[in-house]
């Protein structure tokens, strides 16, 4: 019994460090990736080495400044806000294996976890919206809901493809029922996959919502100090998860060479491909506007989702 | 909603082709120059600060009522010069007490030098001459001419110039 304990504590440090480590290194990356993609040198001085603690002195300046709440804030639901898109992907991300036992939690239906609570961060982002008592937070909310209602459908639809296909809810089942034949036949869902994902995290060129020249940050825009830092963190977290839960779908998850003791390390790599994929674009693309935004979820991806979904379904049936 | 040229590039090539841009940039080298550790090599024509010739100052004040901000200060005297032995007449000659820039207002339009006959200020390249304190930014005629010693060579014409 106590041995049980022991390990469900465990695992959730593991889980929570992992969390607080994973979104620095990408957020890093980003720092120099997007730098050397401009000609620049990105962070250079902080930790002596390329700058490597950058976001660590970003942190600490984060929490020496002034916690603001606005008067015409709603003042609770301002407080709660950033918890939430914080939790929400400390919650997926306890479900995603690195290995077949490498996970903070075994989930019968993880898919189905991590897809849900994933979409409770948004409730987040409208919270603080909302709350703000600001029209750039409000617009910049609505904006959000918006592209939430829109891409979570062709998100659905590209997971509900990959778990057809494995014939299993489970992370851990899919990653074993994956085969190097995924590769090209649940291509298009995997596009999918990722054009969503990026759009739910908010990241450019989907990044409307928190447009800083159209909106000032949209929800973000009244929140200063140790929460608007959490916004930060939630956003780079969820690059994490999705990251890592696309690697586990579509790429086979720690399936690779001497995978008897490396899986974590191929799971890690594959997530952070995506995540470099995700950083790529944002250096390379610029911001949709509103309704051409709308316009790629419900005339491109759903189709596309959908027609992925018939493909899946019938080389189920013809290799069953 | 779209103009019709709008579709002579289809959407994917645009798209693949800023993706080719940017990792193209990630691979060939930076252009950022580490300052504080690596000196900038500036053009002889830069300007940084503006050095003072004494010597050649005739304090005939253009350059003070030339400045847009007035942000040149000199004061003179006039010293007589007693007549030589040969006979002939005193002369008087101005001697400059004080020449003083203040570069918490100047703004670097080089007119105090474009307009002194006499070839008494310089541009120097120098520029690491910050203040915590403002009133500091006011540079006397000492410091002013220790710049002179920063200041390059004219440089050579362009071939063909007459």
């Amino acid at each position: 019994m106590s041995h049980d304990v022991v390990e469900v504590v465990l695992r959730a440090v593991c889980v929570l460090a992992a969390f607080l480590v994973l979104p620095l290194v990408v957020g890093q990356t980003e720092h120099k990736v997007m730098a050397h993609m401009q000609g620049r040198l990105g962070p250079m001085y902080p930790g002596g080495f390329h700058g490597w603690a950058q976001l660590v002195a970003d942190g600490v300046k984060f929490a020496q400044k002034e916690d603001i709440v606005p008067i015409a804030a709603d003042k609770r639901v301002f407080r709660l806000a950033p918890a939430l898109g914080i939790v929400a992907y400390l919650l997926a991300l306890a479900v995603i294996p690195l290995d077949a036992h490498v996970f903070g939690a075994n989930v019968d239906d993880g898919l189905i976890w991590a897809i849900a609570v994933t979409g409770i961060g948004t409730v987040g982002t409208l919270m603080a919206g909302w709350s703000s008592g600001n029209k750039y937070a409000l617009i910049g909310a609505m904006r959000s809901a918006a592209q939430l209602l829109s891409y979570e459908l062709p998100l659905i639809l590209s997971c509900a493809s990959f778990a057809i296909a494995a014939g299993s809810l489970s992370l851990v089942g899919i990653a074993h029922a994956w085969t190097p034949w995924w590769l090209l036949w649940q291509l298009p869902g995997a596009i999918v996959f990722l054009v969503a994902a990026t759009a739910e995290l908010q990241r450019v060129p989907f990044d409307a919502p928190v447009a800083d020249s159209e909106v000032v940050m949209g929800p973000y825009t009244e929140y200063t100090g140790l929460r608007f830092a959490f916004f930060l963190l939630a956003e780079y977290a969820g690059i994490v998860v999705m990251s890592l839960l696309l690697a586990v779908l579509y790429l086979g998850g720690w399936t690779g060479p001497f995978d008897g003791y490396l899986g974590w390390l191929w799971t890690l790599l594959k997530g952070f491909l995506f995540a470099l994929i995700i950083i790529w674009m944002r250096v390379s693309w610029p911001r949709l506007r509103e309704d051409q935004l709308q316009r790629v979820a419900w005339l491109g991806l759903v189709p596309l989702a959908l027609l992925q979904l018939a493909i899946t379904a019938v080389g189920v049936v013809l290799t069953a | 909603m779209s103009r019709p040229d709008q579709h002579k590039h289809g959407l994917v090539p645009g798209l693949v082709k800023g993706m080719a841009t940017t990792a193209r940039t990630m691979t060939s080298h930076a252009h950022t120059q580490e300052y504080p550790d690596v000196k900038p090599e500036l053009p002889p024509r830069s300007r940084g600060v503006i050095a003072l010739l004494a010597e050649n100052c005739t304090s005939c004040m253009l350059c003070a009522r030339e400045c847009p901000d007035w942000c040149i200060y000199i004061d003179s005297h006039k010293e007589t010069i007693p007549a030589g032995p040969e006979g002939g007449r005193d002369r008087q000659q101005n001697v400059l007490d004080r020449f003083a820039i203040d570069f918490s207002l100047c703004m670097y339009c080089g007119i105090c030098i474009e307009v002194c006959p006499f070839d008494a200020l310089f541009w120097s390249p120098e520029f690491e001459y910050a203040e915590t304190d403002i009133r500091d930014m006011l540079h006397e005629k000492d410091r002013l001419g220790e710049w002179m010693a920063t200041v390059p060579p004219p440089p050579a014409t362009d071939p063909g110039a007459q």
